[in-house]
């Protein structure tokens, strides 16, 4: 076996899995961003939360109604998404005609209501979550052990991110959507229920976070604070993507997850950090970020 | 605006009136310092307010003449902050005690501040045996539990258990390096060997790189220098990556009552761990923890030793205070704590050492098997009993600048 830089190159090879596994996590979390973003103008600070909030659902629906894995992976998103749907109706549409910065202090200070409310009622340690029975175990891929359950993971965010690009940007109703955010008057001159619409769509980024935290569920521990460790990486993340941009969440999410794995090698003391040192450094050269469009 | 002056004059009378009323009663104010909202919320936190209020009530105050006020504070685990309330604390609300500070880092910032401003403070939170060690203290005690106790229970136990070969995922503090350098030098003693190490940084989320690393390493045990959710997520995903499938096994180093419940059973079945009070172990201690079930408003929850270590030093602490009558000299009344034997219903009989350390039996426990947990927190299995002579360092091991003369 070669080796590269020192590691072992079997070695090298599983962490750029690994990474790949976790970027699908950062993936499907800044797109549920990006989308809200590019579509309601909203920086959703909520989102750490709404993906402890999925993992939790997760926890509920199994603990309460005997709801397994499956189950909670259809149901859980949906809850949520409704939960988002009230969010939007109850709050955000007020904002809309304001700065983006009010929405963010607004769902920053609910990401902060809704963890202390679960602390409150479930405290800071985490609940038992178990691997699906059908996804235990994993196969040896030769240079690593590659659980079935992480697999799973990289091939369900690899559909949904794909399926939301293609909705958004190839469809009808991606196209009436984009419309809405460029000139909502003239959407709403054509017959199209504009602020239901955005209503659906943040309930739909919502859904996608909670998607994130039941898929998270059986792998990480199931807390109130496990959205906030996320959530400033995958700010980070769409930063680095540029605001706004689904294909350049979705790639950086991947890209990020492997450097990041790399780092954990290399130097894992400044795993935790090297995505803020390239996020300085995109900011420093492209301000707009890498897919970014310019204001 | 305007405040009425005759209204403030009124009001400070009133004040200095309460204060002359009571002024026969000696007056002491305990500062529960810990992590209320982050990953240790559960093994203190609010929790360890409710043991030092149980303690209090206990105690029955006025029985003794004494007027005990219990205040808390959230350090957030970091030393700054920690520091911070500490000093406001002392300077500005006349807290005499500092009690639990989970997180060695903050722990070692607050032993600091209590030294300068001659304050006590009593540590059933830090693990970090470097609080009786080098930095030590004439104003501190430690209570529960240390780096070196956990290492000297758990590491002996797992290398006489034919675990000789080691790999550690350590989180990279003040805590994790002074628990896998306490553990290196158990292994190392007991002739086993440490093949690796890495450090992870608290609050990881995903430990599956890491752990990739400690397969490859090849050691027979991955040592766990971590704690709380960290431990969580390193030996729920060690499950999914097959770890123990491949003849490894983990080595939790630090985990508490609270950890195992996350995991469930079913992951954390068979991990060897130490600790020095567990729920259910003895009549005193299950009533104690219906009381704290009810008065943290946690039903169905367990208290760890952190709470326990809380109630008991508190306990200890106003009757120190009590025979001297006075609690202002912090030094004066650490002095007379190690005086005086410890009797606790929690912590049985015991005593101070002249380096702070509290002295009792540590207890090496295995998690139970989901069918042998026969109702909820049933969880540990007694696997052997550390006397209290042997369970904590040796005193003139620890380099404490107390002890030398």
């Amino acid at each position: 076996m070669f080796e590269i830089f020192g590691i072992p190159s079997q070695a090298l090879f599983g962490q750029l899995l690994l990474g790949l596994i976790n970027g699908s996590f950062y993936a499907l979390l800044s797109l549920g961003l990006a989308v809200i973003f590019g579509m309601l103008n909203i920086i959703n600070f909520a989102h750490g939360a709404q993906y402890m909030m999925g993992a939790f659902a997760a926890y509920l629906l199994l603990q309460y109604l005997g709801l397994n894995y499956w189950g909670a992976l259809v149901i859980a998103p949906l809850v949520i998404g409704a939960i988002g749907i009230v969010i939007e109706r109850l709050f955000l549409q007020h904002l809309r005609k304001l700065d983006p910065l009010y929405g963010l202090l607004l769902t920053f200070g609910l990401a902060l209501v809704i963890e202390g409310l679960f602390r409150n009622a479930y405290g800071s340690s985490g609940q038992p979550y178990q691997v699906p029975p059908a996804l235990q175990g994993g196969r040896n891929l030769g240079f690593m052990f590659l659980p079935n359950y992480r697999a799973w993971v990289i091939a369900l965010s690899v559909v949904v991110c794909f399926a939301t690009w293609f909705a958004i940007e190839r469809t009808r109703l991606g196209s009436y959507l984009r419309a809405a955010t460029e000139n909502p008057v003239l959407v709403r001159a054509f017959g199209i229920n504009v602020p239901r619409m955005v209503a659906l769509t943040y309930g739909f980024g919502v859904a996608l976070a909670a998607l994130a935290g039941v898929m998270a569920a059986p792998i990480y521990n199931v807390s109130p604070q496990m959205g906030s460790d996320l959530i400033i990486v995958v700010f980070a993340v769409v930063v680095i993507g540029g605001m706004g941009s689904i294909m350049g969440a979705v790639l950086t999410g991947f890209a990020l997850g492997i450097v990041e794995g790399l780092t954990k090698v290399f130097y894992p003391e400044a795993s935790n950090t090297v995505i803020f040192v390239l996020m300085a450094i995109v900011l420093l050269i492209r301000p707009a970020g890498l897919f970014g469009r310019r204001a | 605006m305007l405040v009425p002056t005759r209204l403030v004059f009124a009001l400070a009378a009133l004040l200095c009136g309460t204060a002359a009323a009571s002024a026969q009663d000696l007056a002491v104010k305990i500062g529960v310092l810990n992590d209320m909202s982050g990953l240790y919320a559960d093994i203190g936190g609010e929790g360890s307010v409710a043991a030092a209020k149980l303690a209090v009530e206990d105690f029955n105050p006025a029985a003794h003449h004494m007027k005990v006020e219990v205040i808390s504070g959230d350090h957030r685990n970091k030393p700054d902050i920690g520091a911070n309330i500490a000093r406001q604390w002392f300077d500005v609300d006349h807290v005499d005690v500092i009690v639990d500070v989970p997180t060695s880092s903050v722990a070692l910032a607050v032993n600091e501040v209590t030294r300068e401003k001659n304050k006590v403070f009593l540590g059933s939170g830090p693990a970090s045996s470097d609080l009786t060690g080098p930095k030590c203290s004439p104003n501190s005690i430690q209570w529960t539990y240390d780096t070196w106790m956990l290492a000297n229970g758990t590491g002996k136990a797992v290398v006489k258990t034919g675990g000789d070969t080691w790999f550690f995922l350590t989180a990279d503090y003040a805590f994790g390096h002074a628990l896998e350098r306490d553990t290196s030098a158990v292994i190392v003693k007991n002739g086993g060997k440490v093949l690796g190490h890495v450090l992870a940084p608290l609050g990881t989320s995903d430990f599956s790189s890491f752990l990739l690393q400690a397969q490859a390493s090849k050691a027979k045990i991955i040592g766990l220098a971590n704690a709380g959710g960290d431990t969580v997520n390193a030996i729920k995903q060690g499950a999914e990556f097959g770890i123990a499938a491949g003849g490894q096994h983990f080595a939790g180093l630090l985990v508490f009552i609270n950890d195992v419940e996350a995991l469930g059973l079913k992951t954390a079945q068979g991990l060897v761990l130490t600790e020095t009070w567990y729920w259910d172990m003895t009549d005193a201690n299950r009533a104690f923890t219906k009381r704290w079930q009810i008065a943290s408003s946690r039903p169905g929850k367990f208290p760890s030793m952190l709470p326990a270590g809380v109630y008991s030093s508190v306990i200890h602490y106003l009757k120190a205070v009590d025979a001297l009558r006075s609690a202002s000299d912090g030094k004066a009344v650490v002095a007379k704590m190690k005086e005086m034997p410890t009797d606790d219903p929690l912590f049985g009989k015991g005593y101070i050492r002249a380096d702070g350390r509290k002295i009792h039996p540590a207890y090496l426990f295995e998690v139970k098997k989901p069918e042998e947990s026969k109702y909820p927190g049933d969880d540990y299995k007694l696997r052997a009993t550390i006397p209290a002579d042997e369970a904590f360092r040796p005193l003139n091991e620890g380099h404490c600048p107390l002890v030398s003369g």
